[in-house]
Parts: C-alpha cells; structure tokens; sequence
C-alpha cells in the first residue's frame, strides 16, 4: 500500500513537472530556443511569491494573482530587450545568453535573499487530506496542483487551437518567416510566448515551493525536470508533456521509496532509458526530430 | 612554381611561434626561482586554459555545446583517488589512467546525448553529469557526501607535490593549445571549421559530421579529466557537489566567450580577462558573479567574437598557422586576413 502511496504522490506531482516542461517546450516551439535560465526563473517566482506574501499578508496560492502577471510582463520584457537579440545567429547565442542570464539571476537572489531555504505556508490545505481507504490518502494541496496544471493545459490548447492569437503563436511556430509575410509580427508573437511561458512557469514555481523549501540555487534542478519531462513525453505535444511530467513524477516517488538519495535519480534514469529506447519520446506527435 | 597553393603560416605565427616557445621555457623556469603562492596561481591558470580550450573545441568548432564537462573534471578527481589511494599507483600514472577515463565515458555517454541538438545537447550533458554525481555521491567506497582526501599525495612532501602538480598542469595547459592546433591544421580541422561555418554546406561537401564531433567530444572528455585530475592534485580535498559542480563549466564558458568562441587565441586571451577581472572584483562576492554573467551576455550579444575577435578587426593578425588561405600564383608569405569577419561562428 505505501507503493501505490508513492506512485499517487509523484502522479500528482507530475502537474507541476507538466507545466515546467510547457513552458520549456512553448518557447523552443515558437522561437526554436531552449531557455537554460528558466529554471533559475522559476526559483525567481517563488522568492517573488514570498515577498508578496510578506508584503500582503496573503496566502502564496492568492497570491499568485499578482506573482503570474509579474512574471508574464518579465517574460515579455526579457524576449523583447534581451533574447530576440540572441536570435537568427546560430545555435550558440541564445544558449549563452540564457546561461549567463541563469547566473545573474541566481546570484542576484543569493544575495537579496541569502543562500537560507524558504518555505511558503499555504495554512491547514497543506497537511488536509480525502482517505480513500484505510491505506491510501490523498493530500487536499497535491490534487489541487494537479487539478490546477491540467485547467491550465486545457486553457492552453484552447488558447492555441481556437484563438486568433493561438493561430498566430502556431504559424510563428512552424515558418516564423513566412508568418511575417502574413502580417504576423513574430517578435511580438516571441514576447507573447515567452510571457505565457513564465506565467505558467510561475505558477509550478509557487506550489512547488509550497510543497517544499527552496533556496536560490535550486534553479537548475527545476530545469532538468522540465527538460526530463519534454524528452519523456515527446516533443510537440502538449499531452504527452502532461503524461512525461507525470511519469518523471511516478519514478521519483518509487525512488523515494527505496531511500531518500533516490528520488532525483530515479528520475534521471527514466529519462535516460527513453532518450535511449524511445528518442523521439514517449508520445510524440511527429516522428522526426526537431532540431 | 606557379598555380594556386594552400598556405597555413603566417609571418606573425613564425613570430609568435618563437615568442611562445620562449615563453614555455621561461614558465618551465618557475620551479627553480617562483614563489609557491605563484605555482599555485599558475597552476590554477594553466589548468583553466586547458578546459577552455577543451570547451572551444566542443562549442566553437564542434556546435556541441555542453554544459555537462563538469562531470569529466568530478570523474579525473575521483579517478586520481581511486588510483593513487587505492590502487597505489606512483603518482604521473593515474593522471595517464584517468584520461582513459575520459575517453571511456565520452565514448560511453555519446550516443544518449548525440540524439539531442542544440540547447536540449546542453541539458541533456547536465543531467549525464547530475547522474554522475549522484552515484558518487552514493558510494561510500569514495567518501559518500563528504568526499576523500587523497591521502598519497598529502603524505608526499610539500615541494615535490607541488613541482610535481605543476608540471602536469604546464604540459596540460600547453599540450591543450598543441593539441587544438595540431586538430585544426588536420583534415578533421578543415572538417571543422565548415563545420562551424555552415553545417550543411560541410555536410554537402562530405564532411561526416557525426564522426567529426565524436572525436572532439572524446577529445573534450579526455582533456577535462585530466586537467580535473591536476587540480585535484593541487586542492587534495575532493567533494562530489563541488568536483561535479556547474561553477566547473560556468567558468569555461566565461572564459571562452569573454576571449572568442571559435578562435584558438580566445580560451588564451579568456583566461587573461578573467583573472585580472577576478582579482579586481572577486571581494564582491556574489555580485562578482551577477558582473561575470552580464558581462558573457553583453559580449554575446554586442561582440560575438570577443577580446581576440576585436583585436583582429582592428589588427588582423593570426598566431597560430592554423588558417588555410588559397594563394593563386606563387607562394609567397602574406599576412593573415582578418577571420571570419562578422565574428559569429
């Protein structure tokens, strides 16, 4: 019974790995860039949160009213000021730009913050719990981040397929140029995406740091999860993100059950057998790779 | 004789060939009449030229841009220990083994990540690292979380360690200039430089692109190791989330683009920059860090070829004989033209 406890808790964790990996996959979807600061973005959301919460006396899940929109405007800005530069010379532009912005932004919250681990305190949700039976409870806070990642995937993919903004954010996607052609403005499409991006990126970062504490250089563990989970799920598909972030969930919860040095490792693995066996991922929608 | 040939020197690399020579035999002097604080700066600076030459290769020339070396640094500490400690052996043969090492896992590693290009290369060759580290850090046969000591060398005297430490890190440093020039002026270095400029114009011209990058990766993994190893010699105390730590890479890759990406003098010129910018601003701790990376973000995007990228707009020269240039008519000496001129690779 506590293994199917284990595989229930990652399974929900999975929500949060799901939309860090959207986020990851949006942005190289539309502008064909992986950005490697977006788990130190991520952490950044979280330290904003607990600012907010202090400054507000709110609970960190309202106060994502504002934490989202601060990130969202942040996502916009950076694209615009900062990585539409690093674009169309090369793959190695914008992977040093997003590295360099990575450390600024790690160290930038070392030392507003210090290196101490913060929590945020959700109140009584965090430890309240339905009993499904004698053996097996699920936690109020686990179901509702993962009922929160999915309306938010949901949202998404409507966003995306029925919206003229979406039809916009597909096409820049697929031939950037030829979008330009249609009167599409693909920069302000990027800057949208980016935003989108951060915003859902926000919202893992902020019920991730209310499960657990967080410090300013946890960042780059919160971008291999999105990476694991993209690879995982298969590129392209916005579904198959959600079943690799909840697959990544499920075998760091059967790695917490064989110790506590296990969970992160567990996860690793996974990810390397499907980058071994399955590279185009496990529910990819197309075959061939993008590159 | 007439008709075109192919040139590589240059009258300033014949120039620079003589001043490098001698500056070689002035660094093989340090031992005799330098300070140890000094030796163990220039063991630090040797060892680091070593890794951004190791890491221009990868990025620069090869596209593979790794955010994962770190791990054949933590693997050369950890193969120093396990060799010297525990299979006692004298002290240049571990450094030999540890570099087999290196290549092992590069060749082992390779087809995982050789499936990701680009950005998702980088996180992919993070994560191998992670992955490493982790199992380190669960094996208690070295040391678990806490790390070791490598005892065999604390229990050498003082002068001959060091001596010896830098030794190694002055063949590490040179040979890894050696090396990249020995490659570049190879049929592979030809292979690269299309490479770097055009993949598919290299591809369409036969270039097995595959090959070619395999070889660096190896070369890469081999070279990050045993320079892990040297510095490890000199700092004795290994610890996994250090040996096996991001800093490791961060630094190369500053190095690197602060110098020039893709040019041999730039991991040279890198390595300068960035130890003067250390002593200056290092006691501002943190924000040292936060200038560091603003600083690689501004180059990247306002001067994409860096210090040496700069000085060659303004004055072309070249100090390695590394540059093909097709001569119509007889050969005579010329100077170099400025390389690749709007600098991205």
């Amino acid at each position: 019974m506590e293994w199917v406890n284990a595989v229930l808790q990652g399974a929900l964790l999975g929500g949060v790995y799901a939309l860090l990996a959207t986020g990851l996959s949006l942005v190289f979807g539309v502008m064909r860039i992986v950005n490697l600061a977006q788990g130190d973005l991520t952490i950044l959301a979280a330290f904003v949160a607990v600012s907010v919460v202090q400054l507000t006396g709110l609970g960190p899940i309202e106060a994502l009213a504002l934490v989202v929109p601060l990130m969202m405007g942040l996502g916009y800005v950076l694209q615009r000021g900062l990585l539409d530069h690093s674009l169309g010379r090369g793959v190695l532009p914008p992977v040093l730009v997003t590295f360099g912005l990575a450390i600024v932004i790690q160290n930038l919250l070392l030392s507003i913050y210090t290196a101490d681990t913060r929590g945020l305190n959700a109140g009584a949700i965090e430890t309240d719990s339905i009993r499904l039976s004698p053996e097996i409870a699920i936690g109020v806070l686990p179901l509702l981040t993962l009922i929160v990642a999915v309306a938010i995937l949901v949202g998404l993919q409507l966003l995306l397929s029925r919206t003229g903004l979406g039809r916009a954010l597909r096409a820049t996607s697929d031939d950037a140029q030829t979008a330009t052609l249609m009167g599409i403005d693909d920069r302000r499409m990027f800057a949208i995406a980016m935003a989108i991006a951060l915003g859902t990126v926000a919202v893992a970062g902020v019920f991730l740091g209310i499960r657990t504490s967080f410090g300013p250089v946890d960042g780059p563990a919160r971008l291999i999860f999105a990476f694991e989970a993209v690879i995982i799920g298969g590129l392209g598909s916005l579904w198959g993100t959600l079943i690799g972030g909840i697959m990544l969930g499920v075998a760091q919860g059967i790695g917490n059950q064989l110790g506590p040095a296990y969970p992160v490792l567990a996860g690793h693995l996974l990810f390397l057998l499907v980058l071994a066996f399955r590279p185009q991922g496990l529910f990819a929608r197309r075959q061939e790779r993008q590159s | 004789m007439s008709g075109p040939t192919v040139v590589m020197g240059t009258r300033a690399s014949r120039r620079a060939a003589i001043l490098g020579l001698a500056s070689v035999a002035l660094l093989a002097t340090v031992p005799a009449w330098g300070s140890a604080g000094m030796m163990r700066f220039l063991v630090e600076v040797l060892t680091l030229l070593a890794l951004a030459q190791m890491w221009n290769l990868l990025a620069g020339y090869a596209g593979l841009v790794s955010i994962g070396q770190q791990a054949f640094i933590g693997l050369g500490a950890y193969g120093l220990f396990v060799l010297t400690d525990l299979a006692l052996l004298p002290a240049v043969l571990p450094v030999v083994g540890v570099g087999l090492l290196g290549a092992a896992v590069s060749l082992a590693v390779s087809p995982l990540v050789f499936r990701l290009a680009g950005g998702y290369f980088a996180i992919g060759t993070w994560v191998v690292a992670e992955v490493i580290r982790l199992v380190v850090l669960n094996t208690p046969q070295v040391g678990g979380g806490t790390g070791v000591t490598v005892q065999a060398l604390v229990a050498m005297p003082a002068a001959e360690r060091q001596a010896l430490t830098y030794w190694l890190a002055l063949m590490v440093g040179i040979g890894s200039i050696v090396v990249v020039a020995l490659i570049m002026r190879s049929r592979l270095g030809l292979a690269l430089s299309g490479l770097r400029d055009s993949e598919v114009a290299a591809r369409s011209l036969g270039v097995d692109i595959f090959r070619a990058k395999l070889f660096i990766f190896l070369i890469a993994g081999v070279g990050c190791a045993v320079a892990g190893a040297v510095i490890y010699m000199q700092l004795l105390r290994i610890q996994p989330n250090a040996a096996f730590g991001i800093d490791w890479t961060a630094r190369m890759m500053f190095v690197v683009i602060i110098g020039g990406v893709g040019r041999i003098e730039g991991p040279i010129v890198g390595v300068a920059a960035f130890f003067l910018l250390q002593q200056t601003l290092a006691e501002l701790g943190t924000l040292y860090l936060v200038i560091l990376g603003g600083v690689a973000i501004f180059v990247t995007l306002l001067a994409p070829g860096g210090l040496w990228g700069l000085i060659t707009s303004r004055y072309p020269v070249a100090l390695f004989g590394i540059q093909r240039r097709l001569l119509l008519g007889p050969a005579r000496p010329i100077e170099a033209t400025p390389a690749n001129p709007g600098g991205s690779p």
